[in-house]
């Protein structure tokens, strides 16, 4: 669930920055320039965060730390070891 | 305003312009800069043209211009630049200007011939100045050390008379030089007389004068030399040379003709220098009464020089503005033709259609001006010829279409991609570059160079990089905001990474376990929260050392491939645009359709695959959808292209990702195969049978497809009159099937050609890693107040590297591979770039290039 509002959430903000972004620019420019120029970086922009948010949605594999990685992220990050 | 998205439509049109009404109109139409001239008499050479003279004596003033500014930059006058641009001169104005000029220059050169004489005077006064000083010196020296280094060696006269000298001279020796000269010269056996000649000789010179002297003279010369401290100036060239003052003393009238000669061989100056001391010292005075009398004059003529050089230096930009631009007119008008009463000129030009109404505004107001009373005609003409491509760009649009006319110039109204390059371009490039630091520093430099744009603009240099740099100033902004994004998604800054919303993986092992082993894999199944990072790559990955790369590459191959496949689609879907603007249905049918099918069936399916992959497979699945069933996508597109049977899976896995995926492979490819004949052969066999019927029953009018001529010349506004020549049939299966192999083997390299993407990030990453560990990290492990010390050498020298080559050359390199992905993989889809570029008679433009551009038209 909290996948498919992650990927609306920016979906959102992407289609909101192509449909709405050229209203921003004044009337005079070129319109449709405007209009391309923006739909092109939300579509770009938006895909480019989807692949990396799907590359990472079911990990195949894990990262592999190494042992002084591993205690320095549970001090800094906050993730005590558990004893034992 | 034109959209970007094509050229411009253009007419060729006639003008009738009445003789007096030519120029004024002319220029108005300079200004306007709309308006391209075609030479109507090419086969009449430029020197018979009818305005030649005109053009003649503006190349004259132009040359009087340039000796005034030489003189004016010779003197370090600032010249005043308004950059503002000065109506074109009415041509009767053009005498007035020449008389000007004229009177300035000859002005000037009398002035710098009578400097330039005074100078010399004084030149030749001030070495007099110092032989008189210099020689003073020698026969108050020559006794001393002569008599010092007397050594028995010597015996030549000469040196034992100077001692004789020196033993009876103590007080004013000079003086008797030559009488004790007369006295020893009527002595029996030394009858010769002891002579010296004084000049001065470029310091340079000397050692091997003084060589010559002594071989020549077998060394019976004496030469004394001294050096003159202060550097004097060459009156020619306005040189600072340095000279030394020599004298010469010698026997006998042989030995002096021969040392002048010497002498004038080593472009030595001699100088009269009086034998008598008291002589001297009176002509020692004369010379300084007379250096003083021409310093005074000599000023005085260096002020009237500058004078009138300010004077000049704040008209001379306006003068040359009007003289090139009145050159800009006679040039043009001599493109025009005379009709045959010669009471008016016609020309022939090539106009953007949506301009028509202003530039016709603007030859009224020519006709205005020049107060003729006859309006000028501009009639739309007819035309088969391939009008010129005119994109209107603007100051920020101006640099991509750069790009994109430095591969070819877009045929007439064809697709123009460079709008579509605008966003493309830096976002290819950011794909490679993504690193937030270094995009920061890219994108703040485009930043300063647009806010500092006018004044950047306002001093022009010859700094071609820097030129470069400038005028893609939009890009390399666009370009480091772009940077920004992908480094963000990357989680790059600086090869770190930013934590910004807590990494979504946990660890479960406790304590023993990680106090045993040295490497610790974290489960995918268990110390995974099950929703990824929300922006970008999980920080704990930058950390990972051991696995990073893997899980990079297989992310980063699968976006280059992603982004390239809709890429190339995108450009198809662009010919599909073309192919309808110039009503080609048989290109649309037969070659697009075809095309899109080809890419779509085989790789965007391998796009989806992709997907699929990344949604169905996770280790928190049951087999057959666990980790360790996921295949390997690559090989299930070749085994799919091969018609190979698949491998058999590990245990409890499937080969397939879903049902049917079998049956929809072998479907795909074989409909994607069926293309590639229909790609090659409908359209020319299309064209064959319409010549065939064309030819059986000949109807009036070419039918409106264009299936009888070349593709893109029947354009809707081209006129649909007779087709130029008809291609060889041949030659259009040639062309077909060479067309088509590209394309069939270009989908696969094209494809393969956008792993750079990856390739190049993950190069980027790396160098930047390395840069990192190998020299800011020695820096940060440093400790005490000396590791501040080396701390701040090691910054200074990782930001150097930083900039110099992670920034600077990586930038560079991306830049070119993402141009290669425009230029190759994009634009060969639909782009064909066979235009040749408007170049409107423009003053903007003329005066921009200076006198180049005139010269060469």
């Amino acid at each position: 669930m909290e996948v498919f509002f992650t990927i609306l959430f920016f979906t959102a903000i992407w289609a909101a920055v192509g449909l709405g972004g050229p209203s921003l620019v004044s009337k005079e420019h070129q319109q449709d320039l405007v209009r391309c120029i923006f739909l092109l970086t939300a579509v770009c922009c938006w895909l480019f965060w989807l692949c990396c948010y799907l590359a990472q949605l079911n990990p195949l594999i894990g990262p592999k730390l190494t042992q002084d990685t591993v205690r320095l992220i549970a001090k800094a990050w906050n993730h005590p070891i558990t004893e034992g | 305003m034109g959209s970007l998205f094509r050229s411009e439509e253009m007419a060729l049109c006639q003008l009738f312009l009445q003789s007096e009404a030519a120029y004024a109109c002319v220029s108005e139409l300079g200004e306007l800069g709309l308006v391209q001239f075609r030479d109507l008499n090419p086969d009449v050479n430029a020197f018979q043209r009818k305005f030649v003279n005109e053009v003649r004596r503006c190349d004259e003033m132009e040359r009087k211009l340039r000796y005034l500014e030489k003189e004016i930059k010779k003197d370090g006058i600032p010249m005043l630049d308004t950059g503002e641009s000065p109506e074109a001169p009415q041509p009767r104005e053009m005498i007035d200007l020449e008389a000007t000029f004229e009177k300035l220059e000859n002005e000037l050169r009398e002035v710098n011939q009578n400097a330039e004489a005074l100078k010399r005077n004084f030149l030749e006064l001030t070495e007099l100045k110092h032989i008189l000083r210099k020689t003073q010196v020698f026969f108050d020296e020559s006794v001393p050390t002569v008599y010092k280094s007397s050594a028995p060696s010597h015996s030549s006269n000469k040196y034992r008379r100077l001692l004789q000298m020196a033993d009876n001279q103590n007080e004013d020796e000079q003086a008797q030089l030559l009488g004790e000269e007369a006295v020893r010269a009527s002595q029996p056996g030394q009858n010769l007389k002891l002579g010296f000649v004084a000049g001065v000789i470029l310091r340079e010179r000397l050692p091997p004068f003084e060589r010559m002297l002594w071989r020549a003279c077998r060394g019976n010369v004496f030469l004394r030399q001294a050096m003159i401290e202060t550097p004097l100036e060459d009156p020619t060239n306005g040189d600072q040379v340095h000279k030394s003052v020599f004298i010469i003393f010698f026997q006998g009238d042989q030995l002096k003709t021969r040392v002048k000669k010497i002498c004038e061989g080593f472009r030595a100056t001699l100088y009269p220098c009086p034998e008598a001391p008291a002589d001297r010292r009176e002509m020692a005075m004369g010379v300084m009464t007379r250096i003083e009398d021409l310093n005074t004059v000599l000023g005085q003529t260096q002020d009237h020089r500058h004078r009138v050089l300010v004077a000049a230096a704040k008209n001379l930009k306006n003068w040359f503005v009007k003289v090139r631009k009145i050159k800009a007119i006679y040039h043009t008008l001599n493109l025009f033709n005379l009709d045959v009463t010669q009471k008016c000129l016609i020309a022939e030009c090539w106009v953007p259609l949506l301009d028509f109404e202003t530039i016709q505004l603007a030859l009224r107001r020519g006709t205005e001006r020049s107060g003729s009373s006859v309006p000028p005609i501009l009639n739309r003409m007819q035309t088969f010829e391939n009008p010129p491509t005119y994109n209107r760009t603007n100051k920020f649009t101006k640099a991509f279409q750069a790009l994109i006319d430095a591969y070819g110039v877009a045929s007439y109204r064809e697709m123009n991609p460079a709008p579509y390059t605008i966003i493309t371009f830096p976002f290819l490039f950011a794909v490679m570059f993504g690193d937030l630091g270094h995009g920061a520093i890219m994108a703040l430099f485009g930043l300063w160079m647009i806010r500092k744009e006018k004044g950047l603009a306002a001093q022009k240099t010859d700094n071609e990089i820097w030129n470069i740099f400038f005028g893609g100033r939009y890009i390399i902004f666009l370009m480091g905001v772009f940077s920004m994004y992908t480094g963000l998604i990357y989680n790059d800054i600086f090869s770190k990474s930013l934590n910004i919303f807590g990494s979504h993986w946990q660890m479960s092992y406790n304590k023993s376990t990680v106090m045993e082993n040295k490497y610790l894999q974290l489960s995918p199944k268990e110390d995974y929260e099950g929703t990824p990072y929300p922006f970008g790559m999980d920080p704990i990955w930058q950390v990972a050392g051991s696995n990073k790369i893997i899980f990079h590459n297989a992310y980063k191959m699968k976006i280059s491939i992603i982004f390239g496949v809709i890429h190339m689609v995108f450009g198809v879907v662009m010919s599909w645009h073309n192919h309808t603007y110039f009503r080609n249905r048989i290109s649309m049918i037969y070659e697009f359709i075809p095309q899109l099918v080809f890419l779509l069936l085989l790789f965007f399916y391998m796009v989806l695959l992709m997907f699929i992959k990344w949604i169905k497979f996770a280790a928190t699945n049951p087999k057959p959808y666990s980790e360790a069933c996921a295949p390997s996508i690559l090989i299930t597109f070749i085994d799919m292209v091969l018609f190979n049977k698949p491998k058999e899976p590990v245990k409890d896995c499937e080969v397939y990702m879903f049902f049917g995926q079998h049956f929809v492979q072998v479907l795909f490819v074989l409909l994607a195969l069926c293309c590639i004949p229909i790609m090659l052969l409908a359209k020319p066999m299309l064209i064959m049978q319409a010549r065939k019927l064309a030819n059986v029953q000949p109807i009036a009018g070419a039918s409106s497809d264009a299936e009888t001529g070349g593709v893109s010349n029947g354009g809707p506004h081209g006129g649909g009159g007779p087709h130029e020549e008809e291609e060889e049939m041949s030659e259009i299966f040639i062309h077909q099937s060479i067309h088509t192999i590209e394309y069939v083997l270009g989908s696969v390299s094209h494809t393969a050609s956008y792993l750079r993407l990856w390739a190049l990030s993950l190069a980027h990453a790396q160098l930047a890693e390395v840069l990192w560990t190998m020299v800011l990290s020695i820096g940060l492990k440093q400790e005490g107040w000396f590791g501040g010390v080396i701390l701040t050498c090691v910054f200074a020298f990782w930001a150097i590297l930083t900039v110099g080559i992670l920034v600077l050359m990586e930038g560079l390199s991306a830049f070119l591979h993402t141009l290669r992905l425009h230029w190759v993989e994009f634009q060969s889809k639909f782009y064909k770039g066979q235009g040749y570029a408007f170049q409107p008679f423009s003053f903007d433009a003329i005066i921009e290039n200076g006198s180049a551009a005139t010269e060469v038209e």
